[in-house]
């Protein structure tokens, strides 16, 4: 979809460089490269990319030391200010939201909590959300892409139009269904807990298709290789073909189409909590921020700047990974 | 082509039945298995025991499955009725049920409403096919990397950014900052410059990152298809460059761009629902906000049934035109 055109100079040049790197270093180099390495290769060479890569790891990093970050600063998400409310029009005192030393991106329109931990703990909940929903509809769409392209047939046929399907739907649609049916207990879980595990469980669903028909397709073109007949006339189960053989050879697509999924996730996530199926308060998400700011886009419009802002640098990271990603693990790649 | 038409309508009229099948699981089936009681959640949160039963007799819900299946499809295509003890409703042909808040038949708000969400969709739609296929066109001819990668941060900024915070940030810069439109939502059948004046910024919203994409599969289409053999015989039998572009060339790069237009449909109405929530449009979209604060499942189930609908004809009329395009399309 977004492939990018290379310049074959600009393809030249590098590949030129890494065959000169190559030589020079000798012995060491002439060993096979596995994939991975080739890819890493290529991926530092991606600077963008890179960048992308580090901003993702800083995020993970602040999800996971939320509380660590926000008890470092002395500030709590869920306490209120309201001595920082201008009573009369109940948006933060000061200029800019409120930013101050003590709160440094600012407070809350009418309770005054602190928007900096509140963002902190939104990461929590995005990434959550996009990382496992990502993994939902990859174990889905491998099993039933590797089947389908596997067994032909009427499997296939089953599976592709399933996939049609869901692809066609207008898909935020159903998951706010979906979402907003389920119930608000279930499994032993409760409140944030049974909210988040059911976005997961709903967008992944819903992403599957994705992955699945990428498997499918690879999966079709690789089972009449050489290699695979080769296990087959060693007398090797359909099994053992599926896992040992063939598996190992999607790892490349699978990994691609994962990174590319997760903004795409997080999205998804922030829309649902922007609508009301998502987590609910008190609990802080960047999309439910987001829904409250409306109401004061005029009078404290830093209130949905620093959330949107949010949304937008984690995904557009990893969007810029994920690009990075294809093109260093892109077979078709001619370098 | 009739064959063609044919085949198409049969799968259209397939999809038709599973897209109600699942619509129909969502609602009655899947809340039962994770153990959410329906008919509870229309009487309330203080539900009376008597009147919850009375709802779940109403509604047909301790019926088989298979009934209360029969009893969805014959709503939707004769009408049903709905009888607890001396309380009977009759629900006209497409029945979609009744609210649970307000208790009013779920279609026509949906009448009302789909319209306001189709002029959306469809000017966004037409914004993006102009603008962007006609930026794809322009960078394939002139092959400068200021458009293509211009092209190309537009193109990954509007993927990384929530539409409802775009449309945001549009209304306080346009509508509030630099008072440019007035941004309120006016029906067209009030004033029809006053629709306009009100769509512009949605429109626009919308559309912008679908645009930025457009364009880049444009340009790499177009490129593509100029090395072809057969633009270098128009070329070759002295047709004018103009000729060779708009008629050659064209033709074949819409096929492509149709497919997408195709896929990207179910995300439009996704798109136009969370722009309508920013800029007070009076669309589905903002019946499905309602209908999720009051926990009204009715009006879900309304929406999300016809703007499924409105998808399936859509991609028909895809079809169609993609065999207009393509002859090759319909001989297979």
């Amino acid at each position: 979809m977004t492939a990018p055109l290379h310049e074959p100079t600009a393809e030249a040049a590098p590949g030129a460089a890494e065959e000169a790197a190559v030589a020079a270093t000798g012995a060491t180099a002439v060993q096979g490269r596995s994939l991975g390495r080739i890819a890493w290769e290529r991926l530092k060479r991606d600077r963008l990319a890179l960048t992308g890569g580090i901003v993702v790891l800083l995020l993970i990093v602040i999800a996971l030391l939320a509380p660590v970050i926000t008890s470092l600063v002395g500030q709590d998400p869920d306490v209120y200010h309201q001595g920082l409310i201008d009573p009369l029009f109940s948006t933060p005192k000061g200029s800019l939201g409120g930013i101050s030393g003590d709160h440094l991106l600012g407070v809350e329109p009418v309770n005054g909590r602190d928007i900096f931990a509140r963002v902190l703990y939104g990461a929590r909940i995005s990434l959550l959300v996009g990382f496992l929903s990502a993994v939902v509809a990859v174990v889905l769409g491998t099993v039933l892409g590797i089947l389908a392209g596997f067994f032909g047939g009427w499997v296939d046929s089953l599976i592709s139009r399933v996939m049609d399907g869901l692809l066609a739907f207008p898909q935020l649609l159903f998951i706010i269904a979906l979402v907003s049916v389920m119930p608000n207990q279930m499994l032993g879980l409760t409140g944030t807990g049974v909210r988040v595990f059911v976005m997961i469980l709903v967008i992944g669903f819903f992403g599957w298709p994705y992955i699945g028909r990428v498997v499918r397709g690879q999966t079709l073109s690789m089972r009449e290789r050489e290699y695979v007949e080769a296990a087959r006339s060693l007398g090797a189960g359909q099994f053992y073909i599926l896992f040992k053989e063939l598996l190992p050879n999607l790892v490349a697509p699978i990994i691609v189409y994962t990174t590319m999924m997760i903004p795409t996730n997080i999205l998804t996530e922030a829309a649902l909590s922007f609508l009301g199926v998502g987590v609910k308060p008190p609990t802080s998400s960047w999309g439910q921020m987001l829904s409250s700011a409306i109401d004061y886009y005029d009078s404290d419009p830093m209130y949905m700047v620093i959330p949107g802002v949010a949304i937008f640098i984690t995904v557009l990271a990893f969007n810029l990974f994920g690009d990075g990603v294809r093109d260093a693990l892109d077979p078709k790649g001619s370098r | 082509m009739l064959a063609y038409l044919i085949r198409r309508l049969f799968a259209a009229a397939v999809m038709l039945v599973v897209i109600i099948l699942v619509v129909f699981s969502i609602f009655f089936l899947v809340p039962k298995w994770a153990g959410v009681d329906i008919a509870t959640s229309f009487v309330g949160k203080q539900a009376d025991p008597h009147a919850v039963a009375a709802v779940r007799e109403k509604l047909g819900l301790s019926d088989p499955i298979y009934a209360q299946v029969w009893h969805f499809f014959k709503g939707i295509f004769v009408g049903r009725t709905y009888s607890a003890g001396g309380d009977v409703t009759h629900c006209a042909a497409p029945c979609f049920g009744y609210s649970f808040r307000s208790e009013q038949a779920v279609w026509p708000v949906l009448t009302d409403r789909f319209p306001v969400t189709l002029g959306l969709a469809l000017g966004a739609a037409v914004l993006w096919l102009v603008f962007g296929v006609a930026a794809g066109v322009l960078s394939a001819l002139k092959r400068g990397s200021l458009w293509d990668r211009g092209a190309m941060v537009v193109a990954l900024s509007g993927v990384s950014l929530p539409i409802y915070f775009t449309g945001l940030l549009a209304s306080a810069i346009f509508v509030f900052g630099l008072k440019w439109f007035n941004g309120q939502y006016v029906s067209i059948s009030d004033s029809f410059s006053g629709y306009f004046e009100g769509m512009i910024l949605p429109w626009i919203t919308l559309a912008f990152l679908y645009a930025a994409m457009y364009a880049r599969i444009t340009r790499a289409t177009m490129m593509e298809i100029l090395g072809e053999d057969y633009i270098r015989t128009a070329r070759a039998k002295g047709l004018t460059e103009r000729v060779v572009i708009s008629k050659h060339a064209m033709r074949s790069t819409m096929t492509p761009i149709l497919t997408m237009l195709g896929m990207d449909l179910g995300a439009l109405i996704g798109g136009a629902i969370l722009t309508e929530t920013t800029f007070s449009i009076p669309g589905l979209g903002q019946a499905v906000l309602t209908a999720i604060k009051n926990q009204d499942l009715p009006i879900i189930l309304g929406v999300t049934l016809i703007t499924s609908l409105a998808v399936l004809l859509a991609n028909l009329a895809v079809d169609v035109l993609y065999a207009v395009i393509d002859p090759r399309v319909r001989l297979s």
